[in-house]
């Protein structure tokens, strides 16, 4: 949807000065809420707010054949879908590009920090092993619908729980959930997402801040024993980046990675 | 075990043997092919032409359009045909890697759409779809402001390579393996395409992107060859 031209200008005369229309600083975030186990029939589930900005994530888990290239492996199948009733930009009918684009995202993050360990999903070799079914849904777009939906995704997967599973009949017994959870690691994915509007960047945007931004770079990082890794890049936008302004981001989101991760693991813990 | 030698004996930093031609399909405004080694992409454009359904279109200029595909039978597996969440997301950022150099200012309410298929495939299929791409919309005549050159990085275990293949990119001993695909504009040096996958620290991946850049360079020149040389 477009923004008018004034209320842009508006938005980059602000930022000129360093501000931001609800008195933030460029890389402040708004208030994270997490709230876990909000559906009962999902084998985890979770709410994340960031100010307005609202969106729910759900496990469910399945027993299938492994794929032939890692029959050792269970699977992740992640879905994120812009709901109609989120915003009045949002649509019914198959997912956008958008909503795509940002599932990808949520993907890599979560299977290259390896957060799921994946070998220990596996049931039988070559036979069965355990498929994680991962879906986002936005309930209120105002604004940086991404870096919450990563972050609802870590949190659905954080109390998920395995149901029971009948081997002998083969069968999953929904409804029926054991004290096992799932197989996780201590690399849990942040993922933040800077948006260049005119020429500053800035952090967890309004939704007026991110529709009047023409660039935006997604990071999503893990810690792997000591260090901060980056599991997962990508620059969207038609717009170009230069290779200063680049690093530069990417130093930034290194720092503000180590700020916000001990924060927000502690708030899917509190639970 | 590291990594001290490239599986197929290419130098950390040697590209596969690149190949560019321009004009390969005659029906298309502009086309071309580019290869990184057993690589292959072909790119067609047409346009600018009229925009249906109307209200897509842009009074203040022609929009592009980009459509990334594999031929079923250019992978191992067949892949089944039509489109994935994979080629929708590719289609995306090849548009986004190509935007900024094309100049549509004075066809408004037209679209200009990009082809891209992939004949082979061997890694990095979608920096040889933008480099194709980037030749096709030259040799279509669009005007352009410069052109775009991308490559893929990797880091196999703890080194930077560049031009990823396919061996190198399943490549699980030690850190495994971390795919870059990066896109360079030749002359004012922006970053167009900038995606990552896989694990890595930020002062190498510094490392990697100095490297992106040097190779793009590379790239370039086949480009510029090509154009020169049109059939």
């Amino acid at each position: 949807m477009e923004i008018s031209n004034l209320t842009k200008e508006r938005i980059h005369d602000y930022l000129r000065a360093g501000k931001r229309f609800d008195g933030r600083g460029l890389f402040d975030y708004r208030d994270i809420v997490i709230e876990t186990g909000i559906s009962k029939n999902a084998e985890g589930s979770a709410r994340v707010k960031i100010g307005d900005t609202e969106v729910v994530a759900g496990v469910k888990l399945g027993v299938s054949e492994p794929y032939p290239d890692s029959p050792d492996e269970g699977a992740l199948i992640s879905g994120v879908e812009h709901l109609p009733l989120s915003s009045p930009h949002f649509e019914s009918g198959p997912p956008s590009i958008h909503a795509i684009e940002m599932a990808r995202i949520v993907d890599r993050g979560i299977r290259e920090s390896g957060f799921i360990d994946f070998k220990k999903l596996c049931i039988k070799e070559g036979e069965k092993a355990w498929t994680v079914f991962l879906d986002i849904y936005s309930i209120n777009d105002a604004g940086n619908l991404m870096d919450a939906s990563a972050l609802a995704a870590v949190a659905a997967l954080k109390t998920a729980h395995f149901p029971e599973y009948d081997k002998d009949a083969d069968k999953v017994i929904f409804g029926s959930l054991t004290d096992k959870k799932l197989p996780l690691t201590e690399s849990m994915p942040i993922t933040l997402t800077y948006y260049k509007v005119n020429n500053a960047f800035i952090l967890d945007p309004i939704s007026l801040e991110e529709e009047s931004s023409d660039m935006r770079i997604s990071i999503a990082m893990s810690r792997q024993g000591k260090k901060v890794i980056i599991n997962a890049c990508q620059k969207s936008g038609e717009v170009t980046v230069a290779k200063d302004e680049l690093i530069s981001i990417l130093e930034k989101a290194m720092d503000k990675w180590k700020q916000i991760e001990p924060k927000v693991a502690k708030l899917i813990d509190k639970k | 075990m590291s990594y001290t030698k490239r599986l197929d004996g290419r130098k950390f930093d040697e590209l596969r043997e690149m190949k560019a031609i321009v004009g390969i399909v005659p029906n298309a405004d502009g086309s071309a092919l580019f290869a990184f080694g057993d690589t292959i992409a072909i790119a067609a454009v047409y346009g600018p032409k009229q925009l249906h359904p109307q209200h897509l279109q842009d009074p203040r200029r022609g929009i592009l359009r980009c459509n990334y595909d594999m031929l079923s039978f250019s992978v191992p597996e067949r892949k089944k045909p039509g489109p994935t969440r994979r080629s929708h997301e590719i289609s995306k950022v090849t548009q986004w890697a190509l935007s900024e150099i094309v100049n549509l200012e004075e066809f408004p309410n037209t679209v200009v759409d990009v082809h891209i298929s992939i004949l082979q495939a061997n890694a990095s299929t979608r920096c040889a779809g933008i480099n194709a791409a980037a030749l096709a919309l030259a040799h279509a005549g669009i005007p352009m402001k410069e052109i775009v050159s991308s490559v893929s990085i990797g880091k196999i275990d703890d080194r930077i390579v560049v031009d990823v293949n396919k061996e190198e990119e399943e490549y699980e001993e030690g850190a495994g393996s971390t795919d870059i695909p990066m896109a360079f504009l030749a002359r004012s040096k922006k970053i167009a395409l900038f995606q990552l996958d896989g694990g890595i620290e930020l002062e190498q991946l510094k490392d990697a992107i100095e490297a992106a850049e040097q190779a793009c360079k590379k790239v370039y020149k086949i480009q510029q060859e090509a154009l020169k040389d049109i059939r």
